[in-house]
């Protein structure tokens, strides 16, 4: 015994097999982080419920499947993709579609925007705008503890990339759609690069589809650098079938009076983890992090968010909130650092979960670490049902039950979505999730996949 | 309209209400005081339907119904309002979509059309006005972040958008500054009409200054011990409870 377990040693035999074809693809600059990588892969494996960062969530089942590989998609893919419309009204976007993690060959592969904004692929922006593309990539996607990381490193070539240069403010949201769509069960790997610069302004949309009812399984990673006196806000919109696992890791890394916001909204899922790391790198950033998960079946919906304070007078905010239906479960991973620098440090997180079957489980697992003295802390979670109090108080006024329940769900799940600043969207997320909560489907207009 | 007859309730297996009985007739206002702890807000409870309160004995008729088999529901779209003692807050539900969604039931329940978005707003705008509650309030949530004069006013908006005919005021004045008192006041006595009628429970005269109760109530350890005119409250301002609880405890004793 070497330690490793089956299923770690099929991802590197998957490695094996394929780097060659991998790296053929990808710029010498990307592929000299795939053998560290995979020996840090190598060292950590595949998450188990033994990890304390994934004590909650049990990946075998969807990592122990065999997947048809998937390194190089065919133009004929593409096609369908391009079929592929975002049909929320009045959301005005700049478009781009990952099929399966890749960027379509269809069209050009690096867009430009106005102001001297790139959007496209990453894969060419690895080598068209090698000087900023080697400033960032791998700098703030690290972890000691998540093997998951590192696989991505070392196998993924392709995502999205976006550059904001210095002081640009753009007016339309960057729009992200994720398809995943086979003739085949397959497992997925894309990596995405989004440079804010200073004093730069803007959000992009990231949504996540399943278009076809395959067993996919996809493992992202997501760097973020946002410059000094940037705002940046990145909604994530999940919408897959049941039998689809997406793994997120998003690395956030602020400068100096930096403002972020990160917004996972899930609708539906088989099994989702959304890890968000956010590093405070600088004095005066502040950075706010929500999620809201609907979760029915056997669905397992599981966010982990990493506030790192480093520097003096930043502040942080989380707000998670679950709503667990039948014999889905959940769990919420919250921690806070407060380095011995971070002095006047406000860092907040609240998670309330509501349970709405005897069977439905919710873990929730607040950890603050403080090493600094003059700190503003708190953290606060629940688990439990809806209140009875504002439950009578709103049939006392006439609304029946059933009713009263909608709209007290209603209001718990909009806490979060009135966060989202496009309006459009918000609207559009409020009406999925009054749907998905009326037990009517709640997918996009165009998806294909029956799911539920 | 409402008959109590020798109503006991307990909560939790511990007996509060020990034998109520009471009429109101249409047009009437009954002002229910007592000191703390004597039922009163139990009493609240049991009429508007709180499920956590248990009736053990007693009826209670409203309109020849028996009310103590409706929903909470129920009883307010037939015309039964209770003003919270403690107003509950509620994030991320709107009040404009609160009212609506309680004034289309109540007109559902009577056959009728829901309003249109225009009319409820204006609908909205009159009642606002007529209660003189601020405009923005309404845009928030239920209750959120509104301080306590801003949840009471906001308990009587509510009754004036839904119009009752049996309206149950839970200690309304209470924590109420002068100025919020009166627009409170104000607004119970521009929604009296000949037909409604309601019952205000207090725990001071004050209230009573500016609603004028057509009958007094005193209640006592779970029991109605006195009834009398408007001038029974001005008594127990000047004389507070304890004369009352004398004359229990010696009649008791004798």
């Amino acid at each position: 015994m070497n330690g490793k377990s089956e299923i770690t040693e099929k991802y590197l035999d998957l490695y094996k097999d394929n780097i060659t074809k991998i790296s053929g693809v990808s710029s010498p600059f990307i592929n000299s982080f795939r053998a560290p990588a995979l020996k840090k892969f190598s060292e950590l494996g595949i998450p188990s419920k033994k990890d304390e960062a994934y004590k909650y969530t049990n990946l075998n089942v969807f990592f122990d499947h065999d997947y048809e590989s998937y390194f190089m998609p065919l133009p004929s893919d593409f096609a369908e993709a391009e079929k592929f419309r975002c049909e929320v009204t009045n959301l005005d976007t700049h478009g781009i579609v990952l099929l399966n993690g890749f960027y379509p060959t269809v069209n050009e592969k690096l867009r430009q925007l106005p102001s001297g904004v790139w959007i496209g692929s990453l894969s060419e922006a690895a080598v068209r705008f090698k000087d900023i593309f080697e400033k960032h990539f791998g700098k703030y996607a690290r972890s000691e503890t998540d093997g998951l990381v590192h696989l991505n490193t070392a196998m993924a070539s392709d995502g999205v990339f976006v550059y904001i240069p210095e002081g640009v403010t753009l007016n339309k949201p960057v729009q992200v759609v994720n398809l995943v769509q086979a003739g085949n069960d397959i497992f997925n790997q894309h990596r995405n690069l989004i440079i804010a610069e200073k004093n730069s302004n803007f959000s992009i949309i990231i949504c996540d589809h399943t278009l076809s009812p395959q067993k996919f399984l996809t493992n992202s990673v997501t760097e973020i650098f946002v410059g000094e006196n940037a705002h940046f806000d990145i909604i994530r919109v999940q919408n897959e079938h049941n039998n689809a696992c997406k793994i997120t890791n998003t690395f956030i890394h602020q400068e100096k009076n930096s403002v972020t916001s990160s917004n996972n909204i899930t609708l539906h899922g088989g099994l989702i983890r959304n890890s968000t790391y956010h590093y405070l790198g600088g004095e005066g950033a502040e950075s706010y992090s929500y999620g809201l998960f609907l979760a029915d079946k056997w669905q397992h919906i599981d966010n982990f968010v990493n506030v790192d304070h480093a520097f003096p007078h930043c502040t942080s905010n989380q707000l998670f909130k679950g709503v667990l239906d039948d014999m889905s479960t959940g769990a919420f991973n919250g921690r806070i650092l407060v380095r011995q620098d971070a002095q006047g440090t406000l860092a907040y997180q609240r998670n309330n979960n509501i349970l709405l079957t005897d069977d439905a489980k919710m873990d929730s697992k607040p950890q603050l670490e403080i090493y600094a003295d003059d700190v503003k802390c708190s953290h606060g979670a629940t688990v439990g049902q809806l209140n009875d109090d504002a439950l009578f108080y709103l049939q006392s006024r006439g609304i029946n039950k059933r009713e009263a329940k909608l709209m007290l769900m209603f209001g718990f799940a909009h806490e979060v979505i009135q966060n989202i600043k496009i309006e459009p969207l918000r609207e559009r997320m409020d009406n999925l999730v009054m749907q998905r909560l009326k037990g009517e489907l709640s997918r996009c207009a165009s998806c294909m996949v029956k799911c539920g | 309209m409402l008959i109590i007859n020798n109503l006991k309730a307990s909560i939790g297996g511990k007996s509060i209400l020990k034998g109520i009985s009471l009429e109101v007739k249409p047009g009437e206002i009954h002002a229910i005081m007592g000191p703390n702890g004597s039922g009163k807000s139990t009493l609240a409870a049991v009429l508007a339907g709180r499920e956590f309160v248990e009736v053990t004995e007693g009826t209670v008729t409203y309109f020849g119904k028996n009310l103590l088999e409706m929903a909470a529901e129920d009883r307010a779209k037939e015309g039964i309002f209770l003003g919270f003692q403690y107003p509950i807050e509620i994030p991320g539900v709107s009040m404009v979509n609160f009212m609506k969604t309680a004034v289309n039931e109540h007109r559902k329940h009577k056959g009728l059309d829901p309003l249109s978005a225009s009319d409820f707003l204006k609908l909205m705008r009159d009642k606002k006005e007529l209660v003189e509650i601020d405009s923005k309030l309404a845009n928030r949530s239920v209750n959120e972040g509104f301080s306590g004069g801003e949840k009471k006013k906001n308990e009587i908006f509510q009754m004036a958008m839904l119009d009752p005919k049996l309206a149950i005021l839970d200690e309304t004045d209470s924590g109420l500054d002068i100025d919020a008192l009166r627009i409170v006041a104000n607004g119970v006595n521009k929604l009296k009409h000949p037909d409604n009628s309601f019952i205000v429970i207090t725990h001071y005269q004050r209230l009573l200054d500016y609603i004028i109760p057509d009958v007094v109530h005193v209640l006592y350890d779970g029991r109605i011990v006195k009834t009398a005119g408007k001038e029974l409250a001005l008594e127990l301002e000047e004389k507070g409870y304890d004369w009352i609880k004398k004359e229990i405890e010696n009649n008791v004793e004798a």
